[in-house]
């Protein structure tokens, strides 16, 4: 089944309350995509899924040359940053978008819906 | 043909260029042997060999697998009928919303209407890189992204179809007053929207919308004759010779606006956008003359219309109406009101001016249509606002 990554963006450095206006909305939704997450997993759809620290945590690394070259920060410099993730699988893009649907109200979020690569999408590669 | 290979073998690539061969094939043999007794079944039998012979060629790996699969589709017809059927799925791919606009306009020309790559981009005046792009793009997204080859739920039907309506009728409107270059009217444009309309209306006979659509455009395009002069200039509704005016296509479409207020009078789902602003083109069309149009009918079409799109544009046009049946200081009112949000429309400054030199404001007048003037991209317009312009007293 065709699988699809749901990936919702952040501010580079959220505040104490993140996006949300108040603790009482951020618990609200933070209860909200848990219980997306259980539906998910309940009708099939869930692979995996989950939350990233802020992106000032990360460290871009380079292997292309003898030794590999460390950066602190992500590999591009932004205003907001991937915050968090579904990989589903859904029959086709349509479901797939009426679960980002639910989830981007769940989680108060954008959704960007981009579906994995399979095996058709490089045929001319896998010729013997 | 491409929609049923399409759904077969879930590739439009494939789909097209097995149905390419398949007429080429036929272009070559019938000449020689004669044209087969079924020549539909025919081509959509030869269709489907290319198209395995394709598949074939492009994934040894599985390829038996593959073709042994799809010929032992046997999917039952539906009742539509299965030719039919895989149209209507084709248009929803074609018109899916997770692709950009401009992308479903050029899928929906290619595929649907089988224009070629170099008659959309004249179309739209783009370079054909850039239309062969969109289409690549879009079909490359079909089938990476698995956009379904499906006609959508019960629920979600509705919604889409606004979706593949609105497709069909920026078509037909660029080609009807097209945004740019030298032709002031697309007459591929506008036929091939109509075309799809009637398709659409094949397909789904009972959609008020669908069918309001198709009545729209029949009645718009039934005055495409008398609406540019001899010399090249827009002919605005007041000033056309009605005489000219096409009546088959107006009977065709004022019989679609009655079947649809029998079908609402007998307790159908009221009208939308299409179905009103087929039901304001009938009364336009039904009048001898502009003087004798039943503008208080109009009004109140636009009224209504308002309540389900209460865009700048719909109050605009809702004034026109105004002028004619409370005075044209009443109308000025109301389209001042709309100043902000429509300062960028040629159409806007147009009405404005029109009605400024209806009230002897002569220099305000000239203003406003000096503004349309700069606005209007289409050549006819142009003329048409410049003549009006130089016509004003002092």
């Amino acid at each position: 089944m065709p699988r699809y990554l749901l990936s919702v963006h952040g501010p580079a450095e959220p505040g104490e309350l993140g996006n949300y206006p108040s603790q009482d909305a951020m618990l609200q939704a933070f209860a909200d995509t848990a219980a997306f997450t259980e539906r998910l997993q309940r009708e099939g759809h869930f692979v995996f899924a989950g939350g990233l620290a802020p992106a000032t945590t990360a460290t871009t690394v380079d292997g292309h040359g003898a030794t590999p070259v460390l950066t602190d920060g992500p590999y591009l410099v932004a205003k907001e940053y991937l915050g968090g993730f579904w990989v589903v699988e859904a029959p086709d893009l349509d479901r797939a978008l009426a679960l980002a649907a639910e989830g981007s109200k769940a989680c108060r979020g954008r959704i960007e819906v981009r579906p994995f690569q399979t095996e058709d999408s490089f045929p001319h590669l896998l010729k013997p | 043909m491409v929609g049923r290979l399409a759904r077969r073998f879930g590739d439009l690539d494939v789909a097209e260029e097995a149905t390419a061969e398949a007429f080429v094939a036929a272009v070559e043999r019938w000449p020689r042997d004669g044209v087969p007794p079924n020549p539909g079944g025919w081509l959509v039998t030869t269709a489907t060999r290319k198209a395995i012979d394709r598949i074939r060629r492009e994934s040894q790996r599985d390829a038996r697998h593959q073709a042994a699969q799809m010929l032992s589709d046997h999917t039952p017809p539906e009742p539509t009928g299965p030719v039919q059927d895989d149209r209507l799925r084709l248009v929803f791919t074609c018109c899916h919303p997770a692709l950009a606009v401009e992308a479903r306009v050029a899928l929906t020309l290619r595929l649907l209407g089988g224009l070629t790559v170099a008659e959309i981009a004249h179309a739209y005046l783009v370079r054909e890189t850039t239309i062969a792009q969109r289409i690549t793009r879009a079909k490359a997204k079909i089938k990476a992204a698995h956009i379904p080859y499906r006609v959508p739920s019960a629920e979600d039907i509705r919604e889409r179809l606004a979706g593949v309506e609105s497709v069909v009728f920026l078509v037909f409107n660029e080609g009807y007053l097209a945004s740019g270059g030298d032709d002031p009217v697309r007459v591929d444009l506008t036929d091939e929207a109509i075309r799809l309309g009637r398709l659409l209306h094949t397909l789904l006979p009972d959609d008020g919308e669908v069918t309001g659509l198709l009545a729209l455009m029949l009645l718009i395009d039934a005055r495409r004759r008398s609406r540019v002069s001899r010399t090249g200039e827009l002919v605005t509704l007041d000033e056309q010779d009605r005489g000219a005016w096409d009546r088959a296509l107006i009977a065709e479409g004022h019989a679609l606006v009655r079947e649809r207020i029998a079908a609402v009078a007998a307790g159908g789902e009221p009208p939308g956008r299409y179905q009103l602003l087929a039901a304001i083109n009938a009364v336009h069309t039904a009048a001898p003359s502009a003087r004798d149009t039943e503008w208080s009918q109009i009004v109140a079409l636009y009224d209504r219309l308002a309540m389900l799109d209460p865009a700048p544009i719909v109050r605009l046009n809702r004034a026109v109406a105004v002028a004619e049946v409370d005075g044209p200081s009443v109308a000025l009112a109301e389209i001042d009101r709309l100043a902000g949000a429509l300062d960028g429309y040629h159409a806007f400054h147009a009405t404005r001016a029109d009605l400024l030199r209806r009230l002897g404001r002569s220099g305000e007048s000239r203003a406003a249509y000096d503004q349309a003037i700069a606005l209007a991209g289409n050549p006819a317009e142009r003329a048409y606002l410049t003549r009006r312009r130089d016509q004003l007293a002092g």
